[in-house]
C-alpha cells in the first residue's frame, strides 16, 4: 500500500494529537479538575489513528472505555471532549457521559463504552444497517483482549460472518484487562487465531507500527465495503499507563514498560519520516507546539463553560 | 371490525408497519421459516424476503445489540426473543446499551426498536419458561413496557411501539395467543400510557395486567352476583403508567386491589400501590391489596403452576377483604 506523503503526515499528527491529549487529561485528572474514571490510550496511538485513515465520516466505530483515541483518530472534537471530561454543559453529552461515554453520531461514532465486550453487537448491527440501506459504508469494532473472551464478542463475530456483514474487528491486544495478562486469561497464542472458528480472515499486526496496521486495516475494510464481508485484525501493542489513572501497576514489571517504550508508535514513525525528509525538527516542533495550543484551548473552552443545570438530570431520557 | 385471536393481530400488525415503512426489519430465533413459536411472524418471509424477516443462530445478545446498533445507524428494527426468560443472557445489550444510550450520549442517540418477548405461565413450561419479568423492565430508566391483553389492544399498541423513537419492551402473555376478539383493520395505534377501563364499576377497582385482565373480569362477574360492583383497569403499558387513569378510577371506587402475574414482592403492583398511597391515599376506604404469584420461581407440576397462577378466587377473596 503507498501512502501519500499527506497521509503519513497526517497520521503523525493524529497520533500526536492523541498523545498531547492524553498527557494533559493525566495532569488535569492528577489536578483534580477531570473526575470518574479515565483510562488513557497512550502508547496505543498507532492502532486507532492506522485503523481510522481509511474510514469516512458515513462509516461506523464502536469504541472502548479506552476511548479518547479513537474518538480523536475518527475525526472528534477535543474542546468538546475535554469538556465532557470536566462534566460542562458543552461537552459532547452536556455532561452526561463522561470519559466512558462520548459519542459524535454524526461522525459515526457510536460511543465509547464502559462494559468490556458491549461493543461487537452494536458494531454487527450498524454494519447491518449500512449493508440493509445499501450505502456503502462499514463498520469497525475496536475491542480490548479482555472482550475477545466476552460471550457477546464470540456471538457479534458469528452473526457478523453468518450475514456477511461490512464489519471489521480490530482487536487492540494491550496484554491486560487490568492485572489479568492474557498469558492467563487465553490459551492460544493470538486472538487473531480465533478468526478461524469463523471462516473469516485473521491477522496479527504490530500494534506499535502504524503503517502495518493501516495497511491490514485498509486490506479489512475494502473487504467489507466490497461485501465480502468481516475480518479480524489484531494489533499487538501496550498502554504505557495504568488501566486506570491511578492504577499502580504492581501486577507488571518496570522492564517490561522499558521494553515498549522502545517501541513507542510516535518515534517509530517519527524517524521514518525523518529518514525520507518528510519531517524535519522545526516541522516538528511546528506541529507539537501547534498542538500544545489546540490542547490549551480545549482546555480552557472546558475550563469556562458552565456545568449543566440541575434541571437537566431527567432530560434525555425519553426521545 | 373481523376477528381474530391475539397472535394474528400481532401479525398483522407487523403486516401493516412492514408495509408502510421499508426499514423496519424482523429479526429472531426461528421467525422466518418456522413463523415465530407462537405464530406471530407467520407468513413475513413470504411476503417480505429475507432481507427483511431474518431468522438468527442462537444468539440473544447479537439479536439485541445487534438491533440496537442498527437502530442507532437509520433501521427499526422489530427483534423476538422467544421467551422473556432468556433476557438473561442478552440483558446487557438492552439495559446498559439501548436504554441508556440516549441519556449518556445526551440526548443525541435515537433507538427505535421493539423487543418482543412471551411471558407468563400456564403451559407446564417450568422455571425458565414461564416467567413474568414485567417489574424489572419497569425499573431501567429509557425503556418503555407495554402488556396488552386483548387482541385489538395488541395490535394498535404494536404499530405504536414500532412508531416509538424509543427502545420498547413487548411483552406478550402466551395464554393470550389464541384469544380471540374484534381487532379494527388497516393502521391504527393505541397511545402510551392510557389506561383502559375493560369493565366499569362502582365498588372497587380492581388494576390487573395481561392475562390477568381475564381473570379479573369473570371475577368481577361473580361479584356482581353478590352485588360488588367492580371495574376493571388495564393499564396496558407499565411504562409510561397512567397514573391519572388509575387514580381516577381509584378516587370514584375508594377501594384498590392489584392483580398481576409476576411475584408479588417488588412486582408492577408495588409501584401502582406507592403511587396510590402517594397521591390518593385520603382517598382510600381501605388498605391496597395485591393478587400476585408467590415468591417463588415458576414449578412445573400442574397443581403447583395452578396454585402459583393468581386464580379468580383470591381475586374475589381480596375484593371482598376491601369491602369489609
Amino acid at each position: 500500500m503507498d501512502l501519500t506523503n499527506e497521509q503519513l503526515l497526517d497520521m503523525y499528527v493524529t497520533m500526536n494529537k492523541i498523545r498531547t491529549f492524553e498527557n494533559r487529561v493525566a495532569e488535569l485528572f492528577a489536578d483534580g479538575k477531570i473526575p470518574g474514571f479515565v483510562h488513557l490510550y497512550v502508547g496505543e496511538e498507532a492502532v486507532a489513528t492506522g485503523v481510522c485513515a481509511s474510514l469516512t465520516d458515513q462509516d461506523y466505530i464502536t469504541s472502548t472505555h479506552r476511548g479518547h483515541g479513537h474518538l480523536i483518530a475518527k475525526g472528534g472534537d477535543i474542546k468538546l471532549m475535554m469538556a465532557e471530561l470536566f462534566g460542562k454543559k458543552t461537552g459532547y453529552c452536556k455532561g452526561k457521559g463522561g470519559s466512558m461515554h462520548i459519542a459524535d453520531l454524526n461522525l459515526g461514532i457510536m460511543g465509547a463504552n464502559g462494559i468490556v465486550g458491549g461493543g461487537p453487537p452494536l458494531a454487527s448491527g450498524a454494519a447491518l444497517a449500512c449493508q440493509y440501506l445499501g450505502n456503502d459504508g462499514v463498520a469497525v469494532c475496536f475491542f480490548g483482549d479482555g472482550a475477545s473472551n466476552q460471550g457477546t464478542t464470540h456471538e457479534a463475530m458469528n452473526l457478523a460472518t453468518c450475514w456477511k456483514l461490512p464489519v471489521v474487528f480490530v482487536n487492540e491486544n494491550n496484554m491486560y484487562g487490568i492485572s489479568s495478562c492474557t498469558l492467563n486469561s487465553m490459551c492460544v497464542p493470538n486472538i487473531a487465531d480465533r478468526a478461524a472458528a469463523y471462516d473469516m480472515p485473521g491477522v496479527v499486526v504490530d500494534g506499535n507500527d502504524v503503517i502495518a496496521v493501516c495497511e491490514a486495516a485498509a486490506e479489512g475494510i475494502s473487504r467489507a465495503r466490497q461485501g465480502k464481508g468481516p475480518s479480524l485484525i489484531e494489533c499487538k501493542t501496550y498502554r504505557h499507563r495504568g488501566h486506570f489513572e491511578g492504577d499502580p501497576c504492581a501486577y507488571r514489571e518496570d522492564s517490561e514498560l522499558e521494553e515498549w517504550k522502545e517501541k513507542d508508535p510516535i518515534p517509530r514513525l517519527e524517524q521514518k519520516l525523518m529518514e525520507i525528509e518528510l519531517l524535519t525538527d522545526a516541522k516538528i516542533n511546528e506541529i507539537k507546539s501547534g498542538l500544545q495550543k489546540d490542547m490549551a484551548d480545549a482546555e480552557q473552552f472546558a475550563e469556562e463553560s458552565p456545568f449543566p443545570d440541575v434541571s437537566e438530570l431527567t432530560e434525555d431520557v425519553y426521545t | 371490525m373481523p376477528n381474530m385471536n391475539f397472535a394474528q393481530a400481532l401479525n398483522d400488525a407487523h403486516k401493516v408497519e412492514m408495509e408502510r415503512d421499508a426499514n423496519i426489519y424482523v429479526a429472531g430465533e426461528d421467525v422466518g421459516v418456522y413463523g415465530g413459536i407462537f405464530g406471530v411472524t407467520a407468513g413475513l418471509l413470504d411476503q417480505f424476503g429475507d432481507k427483511r424477516v431474518k431468522d438468527t443462530p442462537i444468539t440473544e445478545s447479537a439479536i439485541v445489540g445487534t438491533a440496537v446498533g442498527a437502530a442507532t445507524a437509520g433501521l427499526r428494527p422489530v427483534i423476538e426473543l422467544m421467551f422473556v426468560d432468556f433476557i438473561g443472557v442478552a440483558l446487557d445489550q438492552l439495559y446498559n446499551q439501548a436504554a441508556k444510550m440516549k441519556y449518556m450520549f445526551g440526548g443525541k442517540a435515537k433507538i427505535p426498536m421493539v423487543l418482543r418477548m412471551t411471558c407468563g405461565a400456564g403451559i407446564g413450561a417450568a422455571a425458565q419458561h414461564s416467567q413474568c419479568l414485567e417489574a424489572m423492565f419497569m425499573h431501567l430508566p429509557g425503556l418503555k413496557v407495554v402488556m396488552p391483553s386483548t387482541p385489538n389492544d395488541a395490535k394498535g399498541l404494536l404499530i405504536e411501539a414500532i412508531r416509538d423513537d424509543n427502545p420498547v419492551v413487548f411483552l406478550e402473555h402466551k395464554m393470550l395467543y389464541a384469544l380471540e376478539g374484534e381487532v379494527a383493520e388497516g393502521d391504527f395505534t393505541i397511545p402510551f400510557g392510557q389506561a383502559d377501563i375493560k369493565r366499569e364499576g362502582q365498588d372497587v377497582t380492581i388494576v390487573a395486567t395481561a392475562n390477568m385482565v381475564h381473570t379479573a373480569l369473570s371475577a368481577a362477574e361473580k361479584l356482581a352476583a353478590d352485588g360488588i360492583s367492580a371495574e376493571v383497569v388495564d393499564p396496558r403499558t407499565l411504562y409510561p403508567l397512567d397514573e391519572e387513569g388509575i387514580i381516577q378510577s381509584v378516587k370514584k371506587t375508594h377501594r384498590l386491589v392489584i392483580v398481576h402475574e409476576e411475584v408479588k414482592f417488588a412486582g408492577s403492583g408495588a409501584e401502582i400501590a406507592a403511587i396510590v398511597a402517594e397521591k390518593a391515599f385520603d382517598y382510600l376506604d381501605a388498605p391496597i391489596l395485591r393478587v400476585a404469584a408467590p415468591f417463588c420461581p415458576v414449578p412445573f407440576s400442574q397443581p403447583l403452576e395452578q396454585a402459583f397462577i393468581p386464580s379468580e378466587e383470591e381475586i374475589i377473596d381480596a375484593v371482598k377483604k376491601v369491602m369489609e
